[in-house]
Parts: structure tokens; sequence; C-alpha cells
């Protein structure tokens, strides 16, 4: 009898899909039930204004379905509901369309890459995104498609970089007016980084921009010699959106070689950086670099997350930025003025910064013939995982690896496309004390950056954060518990494990009126809602 | 001669084709099959299929097989006491070749109008009304099958018989749906997926519905909504919409 009333609830409220404007993707507090973009929105707050699931009755979450991918990748995506309609990609590059209440198929687009695509460290994908009726996917050969959204039926194929010089996309387009923006991977083969633009309708080129300046521009002269030509600095996590400026925000990978900067002297500009463009044409009209001179491979390819915050008693456009390099850090958004910077994790490499927000670095703490740890370890105090930030707690919340280090010692390596650049170093994970590392999910106050509070892990983390106008975050980590905590106290409300590790960022819609939270663990896509009475 | 039987889009074959010998073959498989006959076939048979006295291949003249099976069965046993070898062929690399003879005597059977391809878009488009179910590109409908690449997956002599008996070969993904509520309100569309608690399909409105059985009143298959136009389009129409569709050949979106 419950199950039929269920049912009828379902049928009778069948959700009809409508066109996805973009506007629809530049105000999803409009239409709480569904979740447009990779991080919810063009600010990446990961943040749900649901509030069916509280804090109170989180405790009665119930499986709903679980979907399983056909592959044996990791799940990084997170996925895009559209009016019932739930998009998702079997790794590396198939995309489904599920009804979102049943976990049911409606179709499935399968890609065989390029027999020559090699990417770096897995072949993930880290979502789809939607406008208008396609849906938009890049790809590990460095391709990107447009699909029909009811059907699944590809519409346009564009190549954006050369699979050959180890190009690959791997993470979620961004969509920005009429234009899908992407960027390239690579750069741990020493691939130049690339962002480019297309027309969403046609898939043909609007922009581009190199991540590294060529002869000539500002900045190619923080590269020793030619090395800017192989220097990296990819591109592998979705952008963000500020309408009021018209910029869109990219953060950039390490320099290549990865531990040896000795073949690239200088601050290695635009690498481990975060980068604002003009979403027209693609001008820098500004930049931060975060890890000048990386030997570590701080990748600064976390998403950017805009918030607008009240700041020393003003409000303030503000980007929020847990870095790999153990910082996290306050810009302001509008000028790229760096406005506070805070080690997150127990970090080594640097003690303070200067004026302008550049670090200061500790001597010795770069690969050396005998061996340096270097805090945190070339992993990162945090890595690509979207975090959250809480309008409601006015908190940021970020999966991190707290104690960790590395020993790195110099070497040399041949550098050339295709090979493997990234030099030699001995790691040496710290895992044998008490004090060793650990994952953990943590609370920042952006106006101190300091910890409001810690949920500690045995393992580390490679999931995201997800938090709701419920005042509930969900996250999980490697060790596979599907958790949710207190969004205000970090107390532990309902686990659930899940029999895989948890390496994307949950995400929450509604179908009917009934909140749905989901999250991919090991190659299954698992979904709850509230168990009804 | 496969090239002219296959390739050229000019020519509309009028006669009614043995349908059941090529059900489920697609145009990929009939040519998989014409490879085949000619690398282990036609060194006895021919490249025509006549060489063996009182059998013609190309023509549908056997001396002992009736149906299709009945070929199957020869190609893989083989005859006794005869030149025809037994092969260690499956059942479908072997259907796959009787489909392709069978496109062949189809094809020779036919009669011939010649059909010209903009009067046949302009029949699509406008009195055949095709594009209210069918997509070619960016512009129609979703609800039946996706026409961009329609000229790579089938021939002419099975696309005008779609035309001429729509119900006689639909594919699998191609299947009509109806689910009736239990206020009454009846869906019908496209099935994309069924299972024993569940239907997805789109429907008549491109909408991407999903169902669950228990609310249901009724469900089930349905014929296709698509008319015969056996008596709506003229013969010369007829050949004229079938030459437009078979240069439909998008090959982003097979």
């Amino acid at each position: 009898m419950t199950a039929r009333v269920l049912a009828l609830v379902v049928l009778a409220a069948a959700s009809l899909q409508a066109q996805v404007t973009f506007d629809r993707i530049l105000h999803p507090e409009k239409e709480p039930q569904n979740w447009l973009s990779y991080s919810g929105s063009l600010f990446n707050q990961r943040f749900s204004p649901l509030t069916q699931i509280t804090a109170a009755n989180v405790k009665n979450l119930e499986l709903q379905w679980i979907w399983q991918a056909k592959s044996l990748e990791k799940y990084e995506a997170t996925s895009i509901v559209v009016d019932g309609v739930l998009y998702t990609v079997q790794a590396p590059n198939d995309v489904v369309a599920l009804d979102a209440v049943t976990g049911r198929p409606y179709w499935t687009f399968t890609y065989e890459n390029l027999p020559d695509a090699r990417n770096c460290c897995g072949r993930v994908n880290r979502g789809v995104a939607v406008l208008g009726d396609m849906v938009y996917m890049g790809t590990l050969d460095a391709h990107l498609l447009a699909l029909d959204a009811k059907t699944g039926k590809l519409l346009w194929k564009t190549q954006v970089a050369k699979t050959g010089e180890r190009y690959a996309i791997t993470h979620a387009p961004t969509i920005v007016n009429d234009k899908v923006i992407v960027g390239t991977a690579g750069g741990d083969f020493g691939a130049r980084g690339v962002v480019a633009a297309f027309d969403a309708r046609t898939g043909k080129e609007v922009w581009r921009i190199h991540t590294i300046p060529g002869p000539g521009e500002p900045g190619n002269d923080t590269w020793s010699g030619d090395s800017w030509k192989t220097g990296g600095a990819g591109v592998w996590n979705s952008g963000a959106y500020d309408p009021e400026t018209n910029l869109v925000f990219f953060g950039t990978g390490n320099p290549a070689p990865d531990w040896d900067g000795r073949q690239r002297l200088g601050d290695n500009l635009y690498s481990d950086s975060v980068l604002a463009l003009d979403a027209d044409t693609g001008t820098l009209k500004w930049h931060y670099q975060f890890t000048p001179h990386d030997e570590v491979d701080y990748d600064s390819t976390q998403v950017p997350v805009l918030a607008d915050i009240q700041w020393r008693g003003r409000p303030r456009k503000v980007m929020l930025w847990a870095n790999r390099n153990g910082l996290s850090y306050v810009l302001d958004r509008v000028t790229g003025e760096f406005l506070l910077g805070k080690p997150f994790v127990k970090v080594n490499w640097m003690d303070g910064f200067d004026p302008k927000g550049r670090p200061q670095r500790v001597p010795g703490k770069i690969p050396t013939k005998e061996g340096s740890m270097v805090m945190p370890t070339v992993l990162g105090a945090t890595n690509w995982a979207p975090p959250s930030y809480s309008p409601r707690t006015n908190l940021f919340y970020v999966g991190a690896w707290e104690n960790t280090g590395t020993v790195l010692t110099e070497g040399l390596s041949p550098r050339a496309v295709g090979r493997n650049p990234m030099g030699q170093s001995t790691l040496t994970p710290n895992l044998n004390k008490q004090e060793d590392g650990f994952g953990v999910i943590r609370a920042l106050d952006p106006q101190t950056l300091e910890k409001k509070w810690d949920f500690p892990m045995n393992d580390i983390t490679w999931g995201g954060v997800l938090t709701t106008a419920g005042d509930v975050l969900f996250s999980g980590g490697k060790e596979g518990y599907f958790l949710a905590l207190d969004a205000r106290t970090g107390a532990l409300l309902w686990k659930m494990a899940l029999g895989g590790q948890i390496n994307s960022g949950p995400m929450s819609y509604a179908v009917n009126g009934r909140q749905y939270v989901t999250v991919a663990a090991g190659t299954g896509l698992f979904t709850f809602a509230l168990r009804q009475p | 001669m496969r090239r002219t039987l296959l390739g050229v889009a000019a020519t509309l074959l009028v006669a009614t084709t043995n349908a059941s010998a090529q059900q489920h073959e697609t145009a990929a498989d009939i040519e998989d099959g014409g490879r085949v006959f000619r690398s282990s076939c036609a060194n006895c048979h021919g490249q025509d299929g006549d060489q063996v006295p009182g059998v013609d291949l190309g023509r549908g003249q056997f001396k002992r097989a009736q149906t299709d099976q009945d070929l199957v069965g020869i190609i893989q046993k083989g005859i006794p006491n005869t030149g025809m070898p037994a092969t260690n062929f499956s059942p479908e690399q072997a259907a796959r070749v009787v489909a392709y003879l069978r496109s062949v005597a189809a094809s020779r059977r036919g009669g011939s109008v010649t059909g010209d391809v903009s009067r046949g878009k302009a029949v699509f488009e406008g009195k055949g009304t095709c594009a209210t179910c069918h997509r070619v590109g960016a512009a129609g409908s979703r609800v039946g099958p996706d026409l961009s690449a329609i000229g790579l997956q089938r021939r002419a002599v099975e696309l005008e018989q779609s035309l001429l008996d729509p119900e006689s070969d639909v594919q699998i993904g191609n299947r009509t749906y109806r689910v009736v509520a239990r206020d009454g309100t009846a869906t019908t569309g496209r099935l994309l997926n069924i299972d024993s608690f569940t239907v997805q399909m789109l429907d008549a409105k491109e909408q991407l519905r999903s169902f669950l059985k228990s609310d249901l009143r009724d469900f089930g298959f349905v014929a296709s909504p698509m008319p015969s136009f056996k008596t709506r389009l003229s013969a010369q129409e007829m050949a004229d919409v079938v030459s437009y569709l078979v240069t439909l050949k998008d090959r982003t979106a097979p």
C-alpha cells in the first residue's frame, strides 16, 4: 500500500524536461530540485538549498537505488540532474541518462577514445555539463562532444588539442552564456595547458589561451630557456563564473618536470595559479600564483569557490581556496587581491607571506641530494575533490590530508613530449606512527581561515563535500563510508559503508517533492532518500 | 556488382522482398555476408552465384533449400557426396551470407523507378510529414527513429519496405509502447528500457518518462504509429523519398 501511494505520487507529478537556459544555470537557487552544473552553481559552493533532509532526520536515510557503471575505472563524476533526468559518466567517456527516481536507464552513449589517448593518473572523468537540450563532455583524447540530451545522439565533436601530445580532458565543462569552456590536462607530461571556449550550438572555437605565456607575452620570462614549451600547467578541474564581472576562473596545474625545477628556473607563470579570464574573449584580467616555482607537484586545480561575504565590516566578493600546497586563501575575486592566507594542515615549505601574498619559502624544502621531507605530501593537503561553502553556516569545508609529507630527492630525467618527465623522487608517506597522516573533513572560517571543527578519518580522503540548507554535510573517504555530519558542529549524524572508495563529490536533488542525495563509491552510484512512513 | 546493388541510391526497387531473411541484419551485416561470400563461396559458385548448374544464388534458385534455415544448414554442414563442403561458420555468419544472397535476389527482382533526391527531400519535409516523427540532423522530432544516418544503416529496398509496411521490420530500439495510468491517462512513446518493475520511454512530446508498473492499469507494445505510405504517396514520390533517405549518411551520428 505504501509503495502504491508513493508510486501514484511519482506518476502524478511526472516532471517536464524544459530547455536548460544559461539563466537557469546561473540561478540554481530558483530551482533547488535540480543540479545543473558540476558543483551545483557557477560559484562552486556545492550547497543544496533543499531542506527536507535535516540534521534531525538524516538518520532515516534509506538506500533508494544503485546504478553500477560497467567500468573498472575510478568513478569521479558528479551527476547532473535536470527535471528528473540524471546524467552521469561511465568512465572513461560513456554518458548515461537515468531516471533520477528509479536509477533505470534512458540511454547510454558510448565513446571510444583514440588509441593514442594516454592521460596521467587514471582514465577518469569528473562529469558533464548541460545547456539548452545538449549534454557536453570532454574526453581523454582531448575532444569536446555535444550530445542530444533526450536521446544521447552525438551532435558535434571538436578536437580541443592533440591527443598524441598527451592532452586530455578529464573535468566537467564550464558553461558561460552560449559557450562551453574546457581546459586540457597533460601537465605531468609537459603538455602546455590550454583553456578554450566553444560555441555551444556548433562546437566552433571562440577563443583559446595558453596557461603558459608564449615569447613576447608577459610572464614568458619566468621560464628559463625554452622550458616554457614543455612546462605543463594543465587544467583538469571545472571553472567558476561571476556574472557581475563576466570573469571565468580556472585553476592551473603544476609546472613540468614536476620535481625538478633546475630545468625551468623562475616563477613558472601561470602554473599553480588561478586565472581570471574575460568570458567573452579569454583575455587574462588577473592572476594569482599560489606556489611560485613549484618543485613538489602542488597542482592548483581545485575548483574556485566564490562567495559574497562580510569582510572586515563590509560586503566583499571573494574567492575561497584550499590548495594542494597546504595553504588556504581568501582572494578578492574582482581584483585578484590577496586578502588572507594560512596553512590549513601542517606545512613546512613556507613560513609566511609577503604583503602581496607571495609565500616565503623555507630553505631546503625542495628536492635535495640527500632527500628532504616536504609537507604536505606530493599528493597534497587536498586534491581535486570539490569542497563546499554553506551560506547558512558561513563555513568553508574541505576534505584534507593532515600530517603528510614526501621525501624529495634531487634527480634528473630527460624531458620530451610523450615521455614521463616527472623527475626522480622517493615517496615516503608517514603511515606508521600515531601522529602520521590521516584524512579529515575540516571546517574553516573564511574570516580567519582558522579551523572550526574537524571530523578525522583513519584513512585519507578523495571525497568531495556537499552541504545542504538542512545544515547537513555529506562526504566520504577512501574507506568507503558515506557520512552525514552536522554542518555546524561536525558531529556524525549518520553513516553507511558503501564498500568502495568515495572518489567524487556528493550532490542532492529532488523529484516530485522528495529530496535525494547521491554519491559514487567504487564503480556504483548510490542514491538515498528519507524512509517514507 | 555489389556496389551497384547496395550503394547507389538512384534506383528504387519496387518488388516486395523476402523480409524474413533480413529481419535483423543491418546493411553492415549484409556487407559482411558479401565479403564472406566472395572469399569462401565465389570460388565454386562464381561472383554472381550462377556457376553451379541448376543453382543461381543471386536469383534465389536453389536445388534443395526452401527456407533461410535450410540455407544456413547447408552452408554450415555442406551437402554429402557433392562438391559443397561443410564450413566452420557460426549460425550468425551463415545467416549473414544468406541475408546477402537474399538482398541480391530482392534487388534483381525489382522493376525500377528512378528517384530524385531533392524531390524526395521536399516530399519528406512536406507531403510525407516525415519530420513530424523523424529527425534528420537538428531538425524534426526525436519520437521516431533518427534518420540522420539511415543511409549507412539501411538499403533502399529495406527503406521502401518500411514505407509500405512499417510494422514489418522494427528495430528493437524503435518499438512503440503504451502505458495507461490508474487514472486512465495513456502515454505512448518509443520504448527505451523495460524491466520487471519499471518502463522508460521517450513520449510523443519528446519527454523522457519513467513509470512504475505497479502504478499502471495497462502496459504493452502497440503498433508503430507510422502509417503505410502505399496509397499516400505515388510510386514516383516513394522512389524520390527513398532516394533522399539513402543519401543521409551523417557519420557523427550513426
